[in-house]
């Protein structure tokens, strides 16, 4: 708040401190904040004056999108391959499904974002002969949902695309380890089909360690997106995130932790949720 | 009485980085229809990838069944395709594996699995599935069998999951029922119960038995027709009487000095026989029990000993058959 080496008035900082009740004592502080956090009164942006959550909504609400977009992408992508990938162990398939993966935990996903955009223009134009590129202004979903999908679809997939990787790698490992269990060999000694077998009894098994893998990535998308959002020229949570740092906005970046911190908790609570529901001995009676 | 399975030379071989381990080198058996047939031996001599290697369940890709018939109703399992295999699975031949603590499914209710099995095979609607099911707990003597259906896994204690596999072992009203050691996991007074209710539903529903054990004591009272094995080979087989009053192997002789007491503690392996069993990866020609016989000699070493002829349905793979002790003496 001090200029380089200027001089600040006394009475100044004291009633600029008694503005933002920081000359009461730190608990009641702390307890000020904290039931303001409980009713989401998160205070202004010291940046731009501007309530906290109105600056966050829609870009809460973005990367909410982007993040289970990408989950959507992930799950659809790695539950199947990682089941082949396990079933035909050792196969050209199988080594076809871990190269893919590697590559997907390899590659960064920005540049993956890069790509894609390029790759769409440059097809477009050999295609149609103009240039197309997903728009840049965002639409809610609310309002029109397929301009909604097309703008973020492409950064899902660049997300998406690491994201599956480590849950592909994660469901192949598990499922691996399940089909070497005493009772999937019941399974077969009972004359089920293959289908069944795996089905029934080994894929939803080796679902709690991919579970708490896809809870971790998304929590992680929650915040994380920086550089992503950057390429994609999306207002996200991450570069909110970014930009509040930069502008020393304090009460910006403690809410965002605060949010960040939230975001984890609650995907655990479902993660947990999941548990309970794949296997009956963790839940309550 | 009509044959039921007959198994020919199997030789079941794991082609591991060590060598190659003969688990079962060349086992002929028969098993007759509503018969009980016992299978003894120490621990790692190939008991279990016998049994799977009927089911044909070794497994792949190190395990190969590499020579041998299987002959079950006059058809040999082993030339089946794989899809003909599976519908004698759990249909005409059902297993009972040794740990009821993991052959369950813990994420599946007790009437999922236990219904499976008949809708798998006989096409029958849930009501149906559902009402044998019932039928079954209450035949392996589970009280409450509706609650029991909508329960899991961890709600049973070890013996009453045992029932429950061998509930989903009748299910289907099989030839043959394979029992690998199903009792080695359970207390001693649980263990009686489930050998008992084995051997009345068997003989009830004219059911044929293979039981796996190490247990001589087990033979003794619940099995027609018993082969001791050793090193993946039969080396002794003949009557419950015969085996018990007159071995002719040196090897059965230390099995039945070590018949286990009820005061041994629960679970205990029993390693009666001096010395250690040998290494399956690297047998020679000689007699695979030689480095622990008390009655070897130099020609025991030459070659295995052919499996001869004691009397009646006596057999025995030893040299010195008609040179040994009695049993009494043995154990005195
Ligand atoms: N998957 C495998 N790979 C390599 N070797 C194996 C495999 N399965 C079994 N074997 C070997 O085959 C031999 C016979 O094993 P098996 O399980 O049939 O013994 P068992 O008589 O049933 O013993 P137990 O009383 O302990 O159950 C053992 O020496 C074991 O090391
Ligand atoms: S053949 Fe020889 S070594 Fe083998 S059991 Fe008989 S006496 Fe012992
Ligand atoms: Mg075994």
């Amino acid at each position: 708040m001090a200029g380089e080496g200027g001089y600040v008035d006394e009475q100044a900082i004291k009633d600029c401190q008694h503005d933002l009740g920081m000359d009461r004592p730190k608990f009641v502080q702390f307890v000020d904040f904290i039931t303001g956090f409980m009713v989401f009164d998160l205070g202004e942006s010291m940046w731009t004056g501007k309530a906290i959550t109105h600056e966050l909504g829609l870009r809460f609400q973005l990367s909410l999108q982007i993040a289970i977009m990408a989950t959507l992408v992930a799950v659809v992508i790695a539950i199947p391959l990682g089941t082949i990938s396990a079933i035909r162990q050792d196969t050209w398939l199988d080594y076809a499904v871990r190269t893919f993966s590697i590559a997907g935990i390899a590659i960064p996903s920005f540049w993956l974002g890069i790509m894609i955009i390029l790759g769409l223009l440059i097809s477009t134009q050999a295609w149609f002969g103009e240039p197309w590129m997903p728009p840049i202004e965002y639409v809610s979903p609310l309002e029109d949902p397929v301009a909604n999908l097309v703008q973020l679809i492409w950064p899902a997939v660049a997300t998406g695309y690491r994201y599956s990787a480590v849950a592909t790698r994660m469901t192949r490992s598990a499922l691996l380890e399940v089909l070497r269990e005493d009772y999937v060999r019941t399974a077969k000694a009972k004359g089920l089909i293959e289908r069944i077998i795996i089905n029934r009894h080994a894929l939803k098994n080796s679902m709690l360690p991919v579970v708490t893998v896809i809870g971790i990535e998304f929590a992680f998308l929650m915040g994380g997106l920086v550089v992503t959002e950057q390429v994609f020229n999306l207002n996200g949570v991450g570069k909110l995130f970014v930009e509040s740092v930069q502008n020393h906005d304090y009460t910006m970046t403690q809410a965002l932790v605060m949010l960040v911190a939230l975001v984890f908790v609650v995907t655990n609570f479902v993660v947990d949720l999941f548990y309970a529901m794949l296997d009956p001995r963790i839940r309550y009676s | 009485m009509t044959e039921l399975l007959k198994i020919q030379g199997l030789k079941t071989q794991f082609f591991t980085s060590a060598g190659t381990v003969k688990a079962v080198d060349g086992v002929t058996y028969d098993v007759e229809e509503g018969e009980t047939v016992a299978v003894v031996g120490e621990s790692g001599c190939g008991k279990s990838v016998t049994a799977l290697s009927i089911m044909r369940l070794v497994a792949e890709p190190a395990g190969r069944v590499v020579d041998g018939n299987i002959m079950f109703q006059g058809t040999d399992l082993l030339q089946l395709p794989e899809e003909e295999m599976r519908k004698v699975r759990g249909n005409n031949i059902a297993m009972v594996f040794q740990e009821p603590m993991t052959s369950l499914n813990p994420v599946l209710s007790i009437g999922l699995q236990l219904t499976e099995t008949v809708q798998q095979h006989l096409g029958v609607d849930d009501a149906t599935a559902r009402a044998r099911a019932v039928e079954l707990l209450g035949l392996v003597g589970m009280s409450d069998a509706e609650r029991r259906l909508d329960q899991y896994p961890h709600h049973l204690s070890g013996g009453m999951r045992q029932r429950v596999m061998i509930a989903m072992a009748l299910s289907c009203e099989p030839k043959l029922i394979i029992a690998d050691e199903p009792t080695t996991a359970l207390d001693v007074t649980i263990q009686a119960q489930i050998l008992e209710l084995m051997k009345n539903l068997t003989r009830d529903l004219g059911v044929a038995m293979i039981i796996i054990t190490h247990n001589l004591g087990v033979v003794a009272r619940y099995a027609d027709r018993v082969n001791v094995m050793y090193a993946g080979k039969i080396i002794e087989s003949g009557t419950a009487e015969d085996i018990y009053h007159n071995p002719k192997h040196p090897y059965t002789l230390a099995l039945l000095k070590s018949v286990p007491r009820l005061d041994q503690p629960r679970g205990a392996k029993l390693d009666p026989v001096d010395g250690q069993p040998p290494d399956l990866a690297r047998l020679d020609e000689g007699c695979s029990f030689r480095p622990r016989c008390r009655y070897a000699d130099a020609k025991c070493g030459m070659s295995f000993p052919p499996t001869e002829h004691v009397d009646g349905i006596h057999y025995s793979a030893c040299f010195k058959k008609d040179e040994l002790d009695s049993p009494m003496k043995e154990a005195s």
